[in-house]
């Protein structure tokens, strides 16, 4: 019988011809996928990385819901110039919290992977606000609505409760103090900051929009983007230990 | 109209796909009061709406149809089921026009910002997943699912299985997209990729999808012929490996069973990889395998040719489907993903190559002996250029996929070209053409209106494609070579504005090659609506003998 006879099988039996279909679709997904849930070296092993504030977690479901993504990416490729126009390339472990990832596929606008700490908070609110007011040859939309509209602290927790049920490592003291611990980073007279900044490490407390009140969407997207890739320090990452 | 007799009694699928609707509209009112968050609500109100009318258009055509249900066959002829077909290409030609337009409309934001209006549901990052949803999966997914169940009955001779089961697949498909559009006007996203509907859409969309695979497969396993055609092979592998990449990128859980919000399982990095193995394979199966299926059907047919080479097909649709499973990593080249990923991924991407252009020349040779017609035809031409643009999309693909390239074109215009490339000329032409072949013979009609008018959107939309795709190389290209260029004394060139800047004139004649498409399709919709208005009936067909639809 020839290959061709043979083949006949699956065009004249239908549940065949699905399995048959789902055998050859399974076999590239499985090997390319599977062993990145155990293979070691997948992600590195790295100091520094943790979970978003309750804020930062806040500020990123505002950049999630906005599709910054589409126009920003954040992941620095290992390439000369990349490496030089927006600092070390970005690893694994940075973004093993993200659910979901934020890489990007196109860059419209600059790598945001270390945008934090590079502008003042000032630079953030104008330029979010009306980019063309700081860069004028911009393409970037306003998001003057962002200052308007005041960041729900009362459901923060559940937020951070459900990451915390698909892997997130956040404590059940971070939980409990959700809510306060999302006042209490954008504004430093907060009798709460201490034990915020205790909490989390690395984490900056400031009036991010310069204005009183309860959190806008304006602080909680802008303490975000001010913290993205500051939390690995690369003066003391050591490189040859995550050889892979 | 209702003929009242003692036997007519409400079929089992009647009265419980009322009482499921009903309990759903129930649960759905419950679920709008307890909303935590304004969408939840409004798209809880809008299922508890759909569900209503579900239930009044099901008791409706109950006391409207005669007391039997439409006979399998009439006078030994299957008697076709039109009516689904009839509503998924209405409905294509509808979101294909809305997507384009907002095509155009993002396109020209980005040589225009004001245009965003700083208002959140104008501006560009909510109304690019309505345009890529809208064009993929409102366009391309009305075209397939109306192609599929055309050429299912017809190449197995059967009529299509099940009774109220296709018309839940195409309204229940059409209201997906209306919940997962709205719903990024409104912020509602998940922020993947083609993935963007949240949890509650993504449920619905898996009701409804397991149910067009069971009408599909069930008008399989009763043909009447012995042989699966060639294009159904093609239009299972899609429909079967769309429900497994579905179910595999869009695991989340909600953080309130009354709001919209959720978070993804994956996280990272293995998120991001399942993730291009959906996107990836969404282009593979979606906008490919089930494309090549109406290659394989409606070229043939239009031609009035045999398919060039049986044997070459099913090495096509067996490598085809294997290898492109493969590819998702070229979208995450030089990430940190790791090496060997994206060295297999790369590996495979260029491997396809092969059996892409094996199908196109197997469409393409399917015109041996009728190539004089592509004088004469402009529908046939349309679907003939759209394989050749199927294989010019094919070689740039591996070709960016290979490492080097991919570090200069990765992140810029190029990979927007590339893509357009293969949606416009490819998927675009080859659901025009089949649309063109298709009303007519849903409506029984004896031609289209005005073959003039197809060839006018022919060239109107070929010159709106050349436009798009050059522009977007040359801006792709200087773009990534900005990024890279270095001065002599070792400084990085150009600040990242300067390069922005530079693609000013590129977004505007992009937007132009946009709007030319848009002009075509519009030409299209006025031809296929004079088509069906003031078309001459089909004489050949037992018209009167059809039970009304």
């Amino acid at each position: 019988m020839s290959f061709w006879t043979r083949h006949q099988i699956f065009e004249k039996n239908s549940i065949i011809l699905i399995v048959g279909i789902l055998l050859v679709i399974a076999i590239g997904g499985l090997v390319e996928i599977t062993p990145l849930f155990y293979l070691k070296s997948t992600i590195e092993a790295v100091d520094g990385v943790r979970p978003y504030t309750p804020l930062e977690l806040a500020g990123r479901n505002v950049y999630v819901r906005e599709g910054c993504y589409l126009c920003h990416s954040q992941m620095i490729r290992p390439l000369r110039d990349e490496v030089e126009r927006y600092g070390h390339f970005s690893l694994a472990a940075e973004s093993m919290y993200d659910h979901p990832f934020q890489w990007g596929s196109k860059r419209t606008g600059p790598d945001l992977a270390r945008v934090g700490a590079k502008y003042s908070d000032d630079w953030h609110v104008t330029h979010l606000t009306n980019p063309r007011a700081i860069v004028p040859q911009s393409v970037m939309p306003g998001y003057p609505f962002l200052s308007a509209t005041e960041v729900d602290s009362d459901t923060i927790a559940d937020h951070m409760k459900t990451l915390k049920a698909i892997g997130t490592p956040y404590t059940d003291d971070q939980i409990v103090n959700a809510g306060a611990d999302m006042k209490a980073q954008a504004d430093p007279d907060n009798a709460g900051s201490d034990a915020f900044t205790k909490r989390y490490a690395k984490a900056v407390v400031r009036n991010f929009d310069g204005k009183p009140g309860t959190p806008t969407e304006m602080d909680a997207l802008i303490a975000y983007l001010q913290m993205l890739g500051t939390l690995v320090d690369f003066k003391i990452y050591n490189e040859k230990a995550n050889l892979r | 109209m209702s003929q009242p007799s003692i036997s007519k009694t409400m079929t089992t699928g009647e009265s419980g796909l009322a009482v499921v609707f009903a309990v759903t509209a129930f649960l759905c009112v419950i679920a709008a009061a307890k909303a935590v968050d304004t969408p939840f609500a409004f798209h809880a109100a809008l299922s508890a709406v759909a569900s209503l009318a579900a239930v009044f258009c099901i008791v409706n055509r109950y006391f409207d149809r005669p007391t039997a249900l439409p006979p399998a066959e009439i006078n030994g002829r299957p008697n076709y089921n039109m009516g689904p077909i009839k509503f998924s290409s209405v409905m294509a030609m509808f979101w294909g026009i809305a997507g384009f337009l907002v095509g155009l409309i993002i396109a020209s934001q980005l040589a225009w910002p004001a245009l965003n209006f700083d208002l959140p549901w104008t501006s560009f990052g909510r109304l690019r997943p309505l345009h890529t949803s809208a064009v993929i999966f409102a366009f391309g997914g009305n075209v397939l699912i109306a192609t599929s169940f055309y050429v299912v009955q017809k190449s197995c001779r059967v009529r299509l299985a099940g009774d109220l089961a296709p018309w839940f697949v195409v309204v229940g498909y059409n209201f997906f997209i209306l919940v997962a559009g709205t719903g990024y006007l409104l912020g509602v996203t998940q922020s993947k990729e083609y993935a963007e509907p949240e949890w509650y859409a993504d449920l619905w969309l898996t009701i409804v999808w397991v149910t067009y695979l069971l009408v599909f497969l069930a008008t399989i396993i009763k043909r009447k012929e012995p042989h699966i055609f060639v294009a159904n092979w093609f239009y299972l592998a899609f429909i079967v490996t769309i429900a497994v990449l579905h179910l595999g990128n869009n695991p989340a859980l909600p953080v309130s069973a009354f709001g919209s919000k959720s978070y993804v399982a994956w996280g990272g990095i293995q998120d991001a990889m399942f993730q291009w193995w959906y996107g990836h394979n969404a282009v593979g199966f979606f906008l490919t395998a089930g494309f090549l299926a109406i290659m394989y059907y409606f070229i043939p047919k239009r031609a009035e040719r045999p398919i060039y080479s049986y044997r070459l097909s099913i090495i096509h649709f067996w490598a085809l489907i294997f290898l492109y499973i493969w590819a998702g990593p070229h979208h995450l080249h030089y990430t940190a993903l790791p090496d060997w990923t994206q060295t297999l991924g790369m590996t495979f991407s260029i491997m396809l190559w092969m059996p892409s252009w094996g199908g196109m020349i197997n469409g393409l040779m399917t015109l041996s002996g009728a190539w004089d017609k592509l004088r004469t035809d402009p529908v046939l031409r349309m679907l003939v250029v759209s394989v050749a643009f199927y294989g010019m999309s094919t070689f740039e693909g591996p070709m960016m996929s290979i490492k080097v390239v991919n570090s200069l074109s990765h992140y810029t215009d190029w990979t927007i070209g590339h893509v357009h490339s293969g949606a416009l000329g490819w998927v675009g032409f080859v659901s025009f053409g089949a649309l063109y072949c298709l009303v007519p013979w849903a409506w029984n009609r004896k031609e289209l209106y005005s073959l003039k008018l197809v060839n006018w959107h022919f060239w109107i939309a070929t010159l709106g494609i050349v436009l798009y795709i050059s522009a977007m190389w040359v801006s792709g290209i200087l773009q990534g070579l900005m990024w890279r260029a270095y001065t002599s004394l070792g400084f990085l060139e150009y600040s990242f504005i300067e390069s922005v800047e530079a693609m000013h004139p590129f977004y505007i004649i992009r937007a132009a090659g946009g709007g030319l498409f848009l002009i075509g399709a519009l030409i299209m919709a006025y031809n296929l609506w004079m088509t069906v208005r003031v078309g001459e009936q089909e004489v050949q067909m037992p018209v009167a003998l059809q039970p009304a639809e």
